[in-house]
């Protein structure tokens, strides 16, 4: 037990990642209102962004921009001398693919306070129970 | 509901951070994501590419066929908002039932109701918009002088996405800011006027047309779909550069992709669908 | 290079500013706060050595994203009980 205890507190930065996580789903679930619902859901994508980005570092290495190109003698490049691109590579996408997401649920907010006059859940559904 | 809700979270939490005990300690070059085939991207990415980059000879050319479908998930946010907020020209009543006109010398403004004919000198008196906030003249002129340098910094991260940070996707966001910078400084109809509908609407299936003309050429040639070394045949300087080359290519179409893109739902977000006056 | 204090003074406002942008009551307010959270982002991924997603990140989140939602606060209501 204390083992266990001893290596959860050894890495204590994936505990900030963890709660920002569950800050985004508890606004996901719990908010009445529509748009605080989906500031949430951004929230959360972030914060998976940041923990696959906080993978690929490594400690003492540097951007992942390989300089001195022109030598004519070929130094040997070590791959333990920058950072891994792997996970930069799958983030750029999310995050475009996020903007993308978060311009078609505000389309959905909006076309809902057409129809609705309001953007709160409770009244939402109050409205369609009795017509 | 809130007390379900803390339930859940608290019990998702418990159970993530119980997952962590086989995580690897931050920071070391041994980790299992370090060590497969990131290094081999690492030491060969010169050599086979010409690209020093290693972000951008990745994600265009080693993980080509993620980013082309990528752009495709763009384009069809973009034809999913459009498709549910855009009122058709025809089903619009003629005139907006209430406008506002400015008095350009004097700053009056006046309001005009119930969609009535009226003919005013146009050099005297401008439009305005619904959502009303007061005419600012430092504004408006120091954005005129910014847009373009703006839209000449865009061209310069897609170009230069070869040696710098940089690339297809954060140009082709800023040229689209910049036409929305237009639009909120002066109002939504001159930004219509410089970049109308069919152009915001047609920049990003042209984008996409480029990224996958680009692999149908290869194959065309003889190559694999996109396997840029078949554009030595038609590019000059040997396979190795063929493969930068094609790299670039489709980046100027990613680039487009999502400039459209942005204009389009910015567009369709702010005017609600109607295309007459906005933010 | 994460020199450890200035890494643990980002993230703690990160978390401020998340936490901070769902529970105000105006929309407007929501939005500027969502744009502030998203720079945070954007610099401690700098600080990690990602400069590709930063710069995209700071593009996506102060160019586009904010003036996404601050368009549909404007046609729909600002005051909100939750």
């Amino acid at each position: 037990m204390e083992d266990i205890l001893r290596q959860i507190i050894e890495k204590d930065n994936y505990w900030i990642y963890i709660t920002l996580m569950m800050v985004g789903l508890y606004a996901i679930i719990a908010k009445n209102n529509l748009v605080k619902k989906i500031v949430g859901m951004n929230i959360f994508q972030t914060a998976v962004i940041l923990f696959y980005v906080s993978i690929g570092v490594k400690k003492g290495a540097t951007i992942p921009i390989i300089e001195h190109v022109h030598d004519t003698a070929h130094t040997a490049i070590h791959a333990v001398d920058y950072i891994n691109p792997l996970p930069h590579v799958l983030m750029l996408t999310a995050i475009v693919v996020s903007v993308a997401t978060l311009g078609v649920a505000l389309a959905i907010a909006i076309t809902v306070y057409r129809r609705y006059q309001t953007l709160e859940e409770d009244e939402i559904l109050k409205q369609i129970r009795e017509p | 509901m809130k007390i379900l809700g803390l339930i859940i979270v608290v019990l998702v939490g418990a159970v993530l951070e119980y997952a962590t005990i086989d995580f690897p300690p931050l920071g070391d070059p041994a980790s299992p994501a370090s060590t497969h085939v990131s290094p081999r991207y690492i030491e060969k990415s010169i050599e086979e590419t010409a690209v020093p980059n290693v972000v951008t000879s990745v994600l265009a050319d080693y993980r080509g066929f993620d980013t082309m479908f990528e752009t495709t998930v763009i384009f069809s946010a973009g034809v999913a908002c459009f498709l549910l907020l855009r009122v058709p020209p025809s089903r619009r009543p003629q005139r907006a039932s209430e406008r506002q006109y400015r008095h350009r010398l004097t700053g009056l403004t006046f309001r005009i109701k119930g969609g009535a004919e009226v003919s005013l000198p146009l050099h005297e008196f401008e439009r305005v918009d619904s959502i009303w906030t007061p005419y600012d003249f430092i504004i408006e002129k120091v954005c005129r002088y910014l847009i373009p340098f703006i839209q000449l910094f865009g061209l310069y991260v897609i170009a230069h996405g070869h040696h710098s940070p940089g690339g297809g996707f954060q140009g082709g966001v800023i040229l689209g800011a910049s036409i929305i910078l237009l639009s909120v400084s002066h109002n939504l109809r001159i930004a219509l006027k410089r970049m109308g509908e069919r152009t915001s609407a047609l920049f990003s299936p042209v984008g996409v047309f480029i990224y996958a003309g680009t692999g149908a050429l290869c194959l065309i040639l003889g190559y694999n779909f996109l396997d840029y070394q078949a554009l030595a045949a038609l590019l000059p300087g040997g396979p190795i550069m063929a493969r930068s080359h094609g790299i670039f290519i489709v980046e100027v179409g990613v680039g487009m992709a999502v400039m459209g893109t942005m204009v389009w739902i910015f567009k369709n977000l702010a005017s609600l669908g109607r295309y007459d006056e906005g933010l | 290079m994460m020199i450890w204090q200035l890494d643990l003074l980002i993230l703690m406002l990160v978390v401020i500013c998340g936490i901070g942008a769902l529970m105000i009551r105006d929309l407007l307010g929501a939005a500027i706060l969502f744009g502030a959270y998203s720079f945070m982002m954007c610099l401690l991924w700098a600080i990690m050595g990602a400069v590709d997603v930063a710069f995209t990140e700071a593009s996506v989140g102060a160019g586009v994203s904010t003036v996404f939602f601050i368009a549909a606060v404007y046609h729909t209501t600002r005051r909100t009980k939750d």
